[in-house]
């Protein structure tokens, strides 16, 4: 009684709280501070033509650097708690055998979303997404051939090199940044180019080649770690 | 203007279906249910993002949170079962 009584008082003042940022909330009719510079200078500057790309990347770099880090810790704390031995590497998993349409299709779609994933980061300076979608696109062509073939054996040495190469260079290009231009992950350590273009942005296409490689590893490693926990016999 | 409003009608249909899902996720019996609920809730969710022209977060979301989110959701259950029956 008292509970109910206490969760219906918690969602009115949540109620209240909300209402009062709706009825308060006035849209601002044009960019300020710094905003405006991001939308005015923001191409001039940084020479990529996706905005929030320049801003992810070079303006907020740091942050980028956080959040893969978090990713990172993410994925060794799975690893840490799922307590894997090597005896878990000879046993299978028991499954009740996947369909052919499902296998099929997979065969087909796999290279193709993984395709379209590294396009994706290698076109962030240009087109919507970058590093973390491509990333989390190879993902999940990585999950759907694990939906196909539930004992597919994922090569954990690949993994672990192309994360720790990829994390390596971006902290070394955003040194670079502090040696040769205007301070960490500054992105002119490389010519800025023709703007538009694949080669263009400075040092952004291969930041962002090298998160998307990251985060896709990452991710790719969780899914392995979830799928060796299964494995029973 | 005619075209806001079918924007506006599509939008508020997608946002109806995904309370309809939740709701459906937070009742339902069986967890497997509310675990597909849950995937299909991210996926409107990032068709709601792509009509408000977010196509990087829509990506982010229809890949981790429909996709990768429901794999792994169904790998603990399935170990859970393992121990309880």
């Amino acid at each position: 009684m008292l509970r109910n009584l206490l969760i219906s008082l918690l969602l009115l003042s949540f109620v209240y709280i909300f209402y009062n940022l709706y009825v308060g909330f006035t849209p601002k009719t044009e960019l300020d501070g710094i905003a405006a510079h991001y939308a005015d200078k923001g191409a001039a500057e940084i020479g990529a033509a996706n905005l929030v790309t320049a801003v992810v990347v070079t303006y907020r770099g740091f942050d980028t650097l956080g959040e893969v880090t978090i990713l990172f810790l993410t994925a060794s704390i799975i690893g840490f708690f799922l307590k894997l031995t090597e005896a878990d590497e000879n046993k299978v998993i028991i499954h009740r055998g996947t369909s052919e349409l499902l296998v099929t299709s997979s065969n087909l779609l796999v290279p193709i979303i993984i395709l379209f994933g590294i396009y994706v980061f290698m076109n962030g300076h240009l087109t919507p997404g970058g590093g973390f979608q491509g990333g989390a696109i190879i993902a999940s062509a990585v999950a759907l051939a694990i939906l196909a073939n539930p004992n597919m054996h994922i090569n954990h040495q690949i993994i672990l090199w192309v994360e720790s190469i990829s994390g390596v260079v971006f902290v070394l290009i955003g040194v670079l940044g502090i040696l040769l231009a205007g301070g960490f992950l500054d992105n002119r350590v490389l010519p800025q180019g023709q703007f538009g273009t694949l080669l263009s942005a400075g040092a952004i296409p291969i930041i962002y080649s090298f998160i998307g490689l990251k985060v896709g590893a990452e991710i790719s490693n969780i899914l392995e770690k979830y799928q060796k926990s299964q494995k029973e016999s | 203007m005619n075209n806001e409003i079918i924007y506006i009608l599509i939008a508020s249909f997608i946002g109806l279906l995904s309370f309809v899902l939740a709701a459906l996720a937070i009742q339902s019996k069986k967890l497997s249910v509310a675990v597909i609920a849950t995937g299909v809730v991210s996926l409107f969710s990032s068709i709601l993002f792509l009509l408000m022209a977010a196509p990087d977060v829509a990506m982010t979301e229809a890949s981790i949170g429909s996709g990768l989110t429901t794999l792994i959701y169904f790998y603990v259950l399935n170990k859970i079962k393992k121990y309880h029956a």
